[in-house]
């Protein structure tokens, strides 16, 4: 490594050219006026609900507004009875899918539902074999929220076993409790706020839809690099 | 005229006769603008979310000292190393030192267009280091050899079938021309990859100064894997993106993805703040973030243009410019191409040099009204030419206008002109579009309007009595 | 009341019909229209390049010119958008900066004036043709004209407007822009043209002579049966 002191020292070149530059004020684009405004004010995009897309305002809406964005992202929403008919589902869907192993995470959910399964399960937990994960069939995680609006998952790596498990196997599963859906993006950020702050995992990803790419004549393909299918059980 | 106008003159004769090239991108770019404007329509108001996104930007770029120094103290309570970086050598010199001090032989990339800025790939294959683009666009556009066509779009020019003859050529796995299968060729080409490089790099769309994270969007999961999997993970930013806060991010990224691709959202919206964490499963031991100034400040201290440091790089002004619609990305012979490329590259490479992109515009102000955080690009565009101008007039140029002015502020000789003009053009008119027609430029390609023998002026001057 | 007529150059020496079409129409509605006959230009070609230095004075000479004017209409999106709102900026910490900012308030594009300033929209005009628009990047883009020029096309009798698909998209024209960058320009007209003929229009009408001058240019050249005509032309058919 450099050593500390070349470290500081451009640190402080450019700041310093920052401050220079800054002497000079500049105007506030747009139509809301010209006056400067101070930092850490009102933040201008705290208002942005009222701007983003409609997310309606009961439960039941919000809910079908989920299920109806998610399908749209071709992400696969089941939405299942109680907690003992994600089991059934998942098994269903790990005889379906012709799963040969999976990869989870210790948590309640997951612990529960993939308990019978009777397959070899890689768990992320204090660390595990790359290779291994990949060659799992599924990834099943637990997740932070259900956004509404997006038709988003909400992980972090804290919640959902990692970086890698929600991104490395071909099909990830996501369950969830129906009381994790938020209306909407800025409800997601509150969460995450209200949940960790100030000891942040150091990873938070929405996960909108599964792995796509339109990089080959703009036509959509999904599983570009990860997973293929998306299933989010819900109960 | 400096080497690069003239190159940008020759490109740009070669693409606009190129018209299926132009249809390609015609094409593509229509798709583009039918799901962009079906999700701007989605939000309550777009205009209200525009000017909110805009002042936050401002908030942020006009505090940058205090955002930054908030940014790193709160990454490095978490174990991220920070790196500061004037020029772009600098950037690459900070990210092979990591490389040897971890004694790397693989590089995993996930796309950044500040990498291709400082011109990292070079400096690490020059290493002897293999440096693999993730992103499908990127991958393609690097078994190439070329740079990116566009910053959000980078292999848009290419049609299936090329991109089939390049897996051939290059990898020896392309079952068929489909999408699908070539898309999975890739696939299965970079999972090798990510299981086995030592360093994962990536660039950022955001960083939260009030959280200590950076931000990143991406729709294939490969910046995803390039930072779950390495067990180094290096991210190169420019100063400029910083945004104040977490919940900022709650109307950014909805507009970059709007405004970008026509998505609600992207596919993977990821913030990282750190290193791998006690009780985290994986993630990497180190993580480094590069902070990159490379004439940013001295964007910064041109306020009329300070704006410009408020870019998201969404693309939407190019896809919106009809300049590069016709000439294409590579024309442009910049990192970044388009309009913003316009306004911005005479600042990173010198005005005199790059001012013929701010003369190629027709200043219609497409870009502007389509940028999500209301850069005024045309006007800048603008600003730059009077700049270029004041700086060093082209004498023949100036006389020119020094002449009309003259003329024009003198109306009986400004009736001489018109005079002189209705006779001559018969004479012009036998030497239409050749070398020795002074409107060459106009009638090689079209005809000029026949003067009429009564002006205007004559009619109201022959009327008043 | 008395309206100044602001007549741009290449209307006068090049489409005068155009601009006696908006001395007519004017006078028809019962105002006084006077044009002054020491302007010649606007000043946008220097001005567009960047050499504002050579601009002011003939700016300043229009500055002149229109200082008592009570309302001053401007035959042309592009010129209209260069007084409204290049010129307090041309004049930025000059001394006729108060001035260009008054003349600025009081400045009007020539349909977004009867329509939005006058109320008027039917002329009782007949053109029993079908035509498409094209928005001149300045008025639709630097003065917000958009609605204006449609309301009159409205009420044109026997006139059916169909929209083209790149009704807002740039012609190309772009003043110096077009000679600069003529394979550029090119390009984009014929764009701009093909999606008019799509529309199988026999005109495109424009608040803006120069883009017309453009397009007529290309289409002419190409033989193309497409023809093109100034609004205030269209208005003052009977």
């Amino acid at each position: 490594m450099k050593n500390e002191e070349t470290v500081l020292s451009e640190r402080e070149k450019i700041l310093a050219r920052v401050r220079e530059a800054l002497k000079i004020p500049a105007h506030v684009p747009g139509a809301h006026g010209t006056a400067p405004l101070p930092a850490s004010a009102h933040s201008p995009a705290a208002d942005a609900r009222s701007w983003l897309p409609k997310v309606g305002d009961s439960f039941a809406e919000q809910l079908a507004l989920f299920q109806s964005t998610a399908a749209e992202l071709k992400a696969e929403v089941q939405m299942v009875a109680s907690r003992d008919a994600v089991k059934a589902a998942l098994a269903k869907m790990a005889s379906d899918g012709n799963w040969k192993r999976i990869a989870t995470h210790k948590g309640e959910l997951t612990d529960f539902a993939t308990a019978d399964l009777g397959l070899p399960i890689c768990r992320t937990e204090g660390g595990y074999d790359v290779q291994e994960m990949e060659a799992c069939d599924a990834g099943i995680t637990e997740c932070d929220a259900l956004v509404a609006q997006t038709g988003s998952v909400l992980v972090t790596s804290l919640s959902a076993g990692g970086r890698g498990l929600s991104v490395l196997p071909p099909h990830h599963v996501v369950i969830a409790r129906r009381e994790q859906l938020v209306a909407d993006l800025p409800a997601a950020f509150a969460l995450v706020q209200k949940k960790y702050a100030p000891h942040f995992p150091s990873m938070i990803s929405f996960i909108t839809g599964p792995s796509r790419t339109g990089d080959i004549e703009r036509i959509l393909v999904l599983g570009a690099h990860g997973p293929k299918k998306l299933t989010i059980l819900c109960f | 005229m400096s080497t690069f106008a003239s190159q940008f003159l020759k490109q740009a004769r070669v693409m606009t006769a190129d018209l299926r090239h132009r249809k390609i991108i015609r094409t593509a770019l229509t798709n583009y603008e039918i799901v962009r404007d079906k999700r701007k329509g989605a939000f309550q108001s777009w205009e209200s979310a525009r000017q909110a996104a805009a002042e936050t930007k401002w908030e942020a770029v006009n505090h940058l000292d205090k955002y930054l120094v908030e940014l790193v103290s709160k990454l490095e309570a978490r174990g991220t190393k920070v790196h500061w970086a004037s020029t772009g050598a600098q950037a690459s010199e900070i990210i092979l030192q990591i490389v040897r001090d971890k004694q790397a032989r693989s590089v995993i990339k996930s796309k950044s267009m500040t990498s291709e800025e400082v011109h990292l790939n070079a400096a690490l294959e020059k290493a002897g280091l293999e440096v693999v683009e993730s992103d499908l666009g990127e991958f393609i556009m690097q078994l190439r050899d070329e740079p990116p066509y566009h910053i959000v779009f980078p292999s848009m020019h290419l049609t299936r079938g090329e991109i089939k003859d390049l897996f051939q050529r290059e990898l020896g796995d392309a079952p068929s021309d489909s999408p699908e299968e070539l898309t999975m060729v890739a696939r299965r080409a970079l999972r090798k990859k990510y299981l086995t490089a030592d360093i994962g790099f990536t660039g950022a769309n955001f960083a939260i100064a009030e959280t200590g994270m950076i931000s990143i969007t991406e729709n294939e999961g490969n910046a995803r894997l390039t930072s779950a999997l390495p067990k180094t993970m290096v991210s190169l930013l420019g100063i400029e993106k910083v945004l104040p806060r977490l919940e900022d991010l709650a109307l950014f990224l909805p507009m970059l993805a709007t405004a970008g691709t026509g998505q609600a959202l992207t596919c993977y919206n990821t913030m990282y703040g750190g290193p791998r964490q006690p009780g985290e499963s994986d993630g990497p031991e180190e993580f480094h973030v590069i902070l990159l100034d490379n004439h940013r400040t001295e964007l910064l201290a041109d306020a009329e243009q300070r704006d410009a440091l408020h870019c998201i790089r969404c693309g939407a002004c190019l896809n919106a410019c009809p300049i590069f619609r016709n000439v294409g990305g590579h024309t442009y012979a910049t990192t970044y191409s388009g309009p913003i490329g316009s306004v911005i590259t005479p600042h990173l490479r010198g005005l005199q040099d790059w001012k013929h992109l701010s003369n190629a515009s027709s200043l219609c102000g497409g870009c502007t009204e389509a940028c999500p955080v209301k850069i005024d690009l045309h006007h800048h565009l603008l600003q730059n030419r009077r700049n270029a101008a004041t700086e060093e007039p082209a004498f023949f140029e100036r006389s020119l206008y020094q002449i009309f002015g003259f003329v024009a502020n003198r109306p009986a000789l400004w009736a001489v002109a018109k005079k002189l003009g209705r006779f001559g053009q018969p004479l012009q008119n036998l030497v239409k579009g050749t070398a020795l027609d002074p409107a060459k430029a106009w009638t090689q390609t079209r005809d000029l309007p026949p003067m009429p023998k009564e002006s205007f002026k004559d009619w109201w001057q022959k009327r008043k009595g | 009341m008395t309206i100044t007529l602001f007549i741009p150059c290449f209307v006068d020496a090049l489409f005068p019909r155009a601009g006696i079409s908006m001395v007519q129409l004017l006078e028809g509605l019962g105002h006084k229209v006077v044009c002054p006959e020491e302007i010649s230009c606007c000043g946008q070609p220097p001005f567009n390049s960047g050499y504002w230095g050579e601009a002011r004075p003939v700016a300043a000479k229009v500055l002149e010119q229109l200082k008592d004017a009570e309302a001053v209409v401007i035959g042309s999106g592009s010129c209209g958008a260069m007084v409204k709102k290049f010129y307090p900026e041309l004049f930025a910490g000059k001394p006729q900066e108060e001035l260009a900012k008054k003349i600025a308030a009081r400045t009007w594009e020539f349909s977004d004036f009867i329509v939005s300033k006058l109320g008027v929209t039917d002329f009782g005009a007949k053109f029993p043709h079908k035509v498409t628009f094209h928005d001149g990047c300045h008025g639709l883009r630097e003065l917000d004209i958009k609605k204006s020029p449609r309301a009159l096309l409205a009420k044109v009798q026997g006139l059916q407007l169909v929209e083209m698909a790149e009704a807002e998209t740039c012609c190309g024209f772009g003043g110096t822009f077009a000679a600069k960058f003529p394979m550029i320009s090119t390009a984009m007209g014929d764009v701009k043209c093909a999606s008019a003929a799509e529309t199988g229009a026999e005109y495109i009408v424009s608040n803006d002579s120069s883009c017309l001058m453009h397009l007529q240019g290309l289409l002419t050249r190409q033989g193309k049966p497409l023809k093109t005509i100034h609004l205030a032309e269209v208005l003052n058919q009977r």
